[in-house]
């Protein structure tokens, strides 16, 4: 893959996108938009960090929307019936979905299963489980909530960058630095790369499997937390599908699905591109809200045709010279 | 294969048999029959023909899955074939609406089968493409309404009945029987089988695993058609929203419950139907237990859980689980 590398071309699509915005509606241009842009996909930047992990080292993880709606749920619960204070309560619900992610990545390497039908499971079993806690959506009114949603660094321009906004640039930062300068990074890379070869090479796989998945509901976790903060409620039906948008927002982000390519900065440049695009259609006003979903999919379509052409490109060279020494 | 199939359907067969007598105890109710107005009423029929769209996916997503490959986009075509049956059938005549939902859904495959088959993408990415455009399709379709019709035609293919029985458990048997006898009558099913067992050695051998992976895709998007309009006559309307909503998974369960290998190279379209039967039967019964809906969810995922283990290679009781952690920790 020499050359533009994919993460590149999101940026510029960005940029462009972002661009042509600013040029119908200026008033896009601004560091209100901006901030609330950032404001409103803060959960999605999170699942999707953790989501480009999985997809790098090969996976895919289709619970995580399901583990936001069940986080959102049983912290709700836990302050305000069952009178936990709100910090045991996100340390308890991070505990038990990191455990979540860790039980699916056990089974997916013992039992050798694919990990889309094992995270299928784990969908149906973190939604259902969430249902049965409650199907009402609940109301958070622990002073937490309110300082949180209130706290917000003033940018230039009367933006507000809010706390749910700070947290996913942290760990949008934070991913960025552990896939690309950590040892446990450049072993999700082998994994994606190939299993066999990581194995031989020396790669704890079964380890690293579980705590990849671990990461990503983790992560997911913490999502949950942040979608409370957003919507200060907790409701089972929350987040549906989110999985499929931070699969998308990875796949825009220039990472391969086949595995062993990608980043986490480009990953959340494709959460800024869904997000801008939703932007836009509000600016609008007479576009409808499905018209982000056929955007989205004619980006997918776009990235992925793209890789693929990349990937032949790649290979073509390769097949020549084998021939020519032959 | 044929000759297989009792041994191999063994265990779904019992599954199946355990859930009802599960179902019998619940509502003792549940085996009555009775004839009213020339149709069968009662709780199994009302199985089969609750059971009907997943039912139809699944013989579609078998195939798929057969080769190797998922459809991630059923849910979605089936929202868009019942906005496109929805919206013409108060104007047009059945034959047109038929034609018209089915010729959609056969592009949607196409369109697939083209991203898979030709362009070469992973069928979870290819068809993942039409499952997040697929609803905002249907939707511009609708123009986000929910779209009425009262076209006695169209309803009749969701509500009426022939000898008895409900028209989409007709339909569905049809389709089964036709599917059956294309794939299971000709060579086709077994190159299907070998595209999914090994695309290059079939390649190789002279099998045309490109048209075969097309022609699948296409099938798949034009079951997926046909359980559109039947879920839009049967309530009457489409809603671009919620119609079809995750019942990709519902199929790829039902699949995955008939015994068909994820990694391709093996399937039984009865079985796959006898999957949906099984999901159904317990959906229903969960709803007649009393039990607030939302434990099918639980459910499904245990018996996923379940299927899975029993399936997998790696999977020969305790011992083996044993012996794998103890290499796993060394």
């Amino acid at each position: 893959m020499k050359g533009l590398p994919p993460a590149l071309i999101t940026a510029i699509v960005l940029v462009a996108g972002f661009a042509a915005c600013a040029m119908q509606f200026p008033n896009i241009a601004s560091t209100r938009v901006v901030g609330n842009l950032l404001t409103d996909n803060a959960f999605l930047g999170i699942v999707a960090t953790g989501m480009a992990f999985v997809i790098i080292s090969g996976g895919i993880d289709l619970s995580v929307g399901s583990v936001i709606g069940f986080t959102t749920v049983f912290v709700a619960l836990a302050i305000e019936r069952w009178g936990v204070p709100p910090l045991v309560a996100f340390v308890a619900i991070l505990v038990l979905s990191a455990a979540f992610g860790a039980a699916m990545g056990a089974v997916i390497h013992i039992f050798d299963l694919p990990p889309f039908i094992v995270t299928l499971a784990g969908m149906f079993l973190a939604r259902g489980a969430s249902f049965l806690l409650s199907t009402e959506s609940v109301p958070i009114t622990a002073p937490v909530y309110s300082t949180v949603s209130d706290f917000a660094l003033r940018m230039p321009g009367g933006g507000r960058l809010t706390a749910i906004a700070i947290i996913m640039l942290v760990i949008v930062i934070g991913g960025a630095l552990l896939l690309h300068l950590t040892r446990f990074g450049a072993n999700v890379y082998a994994l994606g790369g190939s299993r066999t070869t990581a194995s031989l090479m020396g790669v704890a796989v079964g380890k690293m499997t579980i705590k990849i998945y671990m990461l990503s509901s983790l992560l997911a976790g913490i999502a949950g937390i942040v979608f409370s903060f957003y919507t200060s409620a907790g409701y089972s039906l929350s987040a549906v599908g989110v999985e499929l948008d931070s699969i998308a927002a990875v796949v825009i982000g220039g990472t391969l699905l086949t595995g062993g390519q990608g980043s986490v900065i480009g990953t959340f440049l494709g959460v800024l591109i869904q997000g801008l695009i939703q932007t836009y259609i509000n600016f609008d006003g007479t576009l409808s809200s499905w018209w982000t979903k056929i955007a989205t999919g004619v980006l997918l379509f776009a990235f992925i045709a793209l890789q693929q052409g990349l990937v032949a490109l790649a290979r073509r060279p390769v097949r020549k010279s084998a021939g020519a020494t032959t | 294969m044929t000759a297989l199939l009792p041994r191999r359907g063994l265990a779904q067969i019992l599954a199946l048999i355990v859930i009802l007598a599960v179902d019998r105890v619940v509502s003792p109710q549940f085996f009555d029959l009775r004839l009213q107005d020339g149709r069968l009423f009662g709780s199994l029929i009302d199985v089969l023909n609750r059971g009907t769209p997943v039912a139809l996916l699944s013989l579609g997503m078998v195939l798929v899955i057969a080769t190797r490959g998922i459809d991630l986009s059923v849910g979605a075509v089936m929202a868009i074939c019942g906005a496109i049956a929805a919206s013409l059938a108060d104007s047009h005549g059945l034959p047109v609406v038929l034609a018209a939902a089915l010729g959609a859904g056969l592009v949607c495959g196409l369109w697939n089968g083209f991203l898979v088959a030709v362009l070469g993408m992973q069928p979870i990415v290819a068809t993942l493409i039409l499952m997040v455009a697929g609803r905002g399709i249907a939707q511009l379709i609708t123009e986000g309404r929910i779209v009425t019709f009262s076209s006695p035609d169209l309803v009749w293919l969701g509500n009426g009945s022939v000898l008895g029985l409900p028209v989409p458990v007709v339909i569905a048997l049809g389709m089964l029987i036709l599917t059956g006898a294309v794939v299971r009558g000709s060579a086709l099913g077994l190159l299907i089988e070998a595209t999914g067992g090994n695309a290059r050695a079939s390649e190789l051998a002279g099998v045309g695993t490109r048209a075969m992976i097309l022609a699948v895709y296409v099938w798949c998007g034009v079951c997926a058609a046909l359980a559109g309009v039947i879920a839009a006559a049967d309530i009457m309307g489409a809603d671009a929203n919620n119609a079809g909503l995750w019942l990709e998974l519902d199929a790829i369960l039902a699949v995955v419950i008939g015994g068909t290998s994820l990694f391709g190279g093996r399937f039984s379209l009865v079985l796959a139907v006898l999957g949906a039967l099984i999901i159904q039967t317990m959906n229903t019964g969960i709803l007649l237990s009393g039990y607030p809906p939302e434990f099918n969810l639980l459910v499904k995922a245990v018996v996923v859980l379940a299927v899975l283990l029993l399936q997998s290679p790696k999977f020969s009781g305790f011992a083996g689980i044993a012996a794998r952690l103890r290499r796993t920790k060394a």
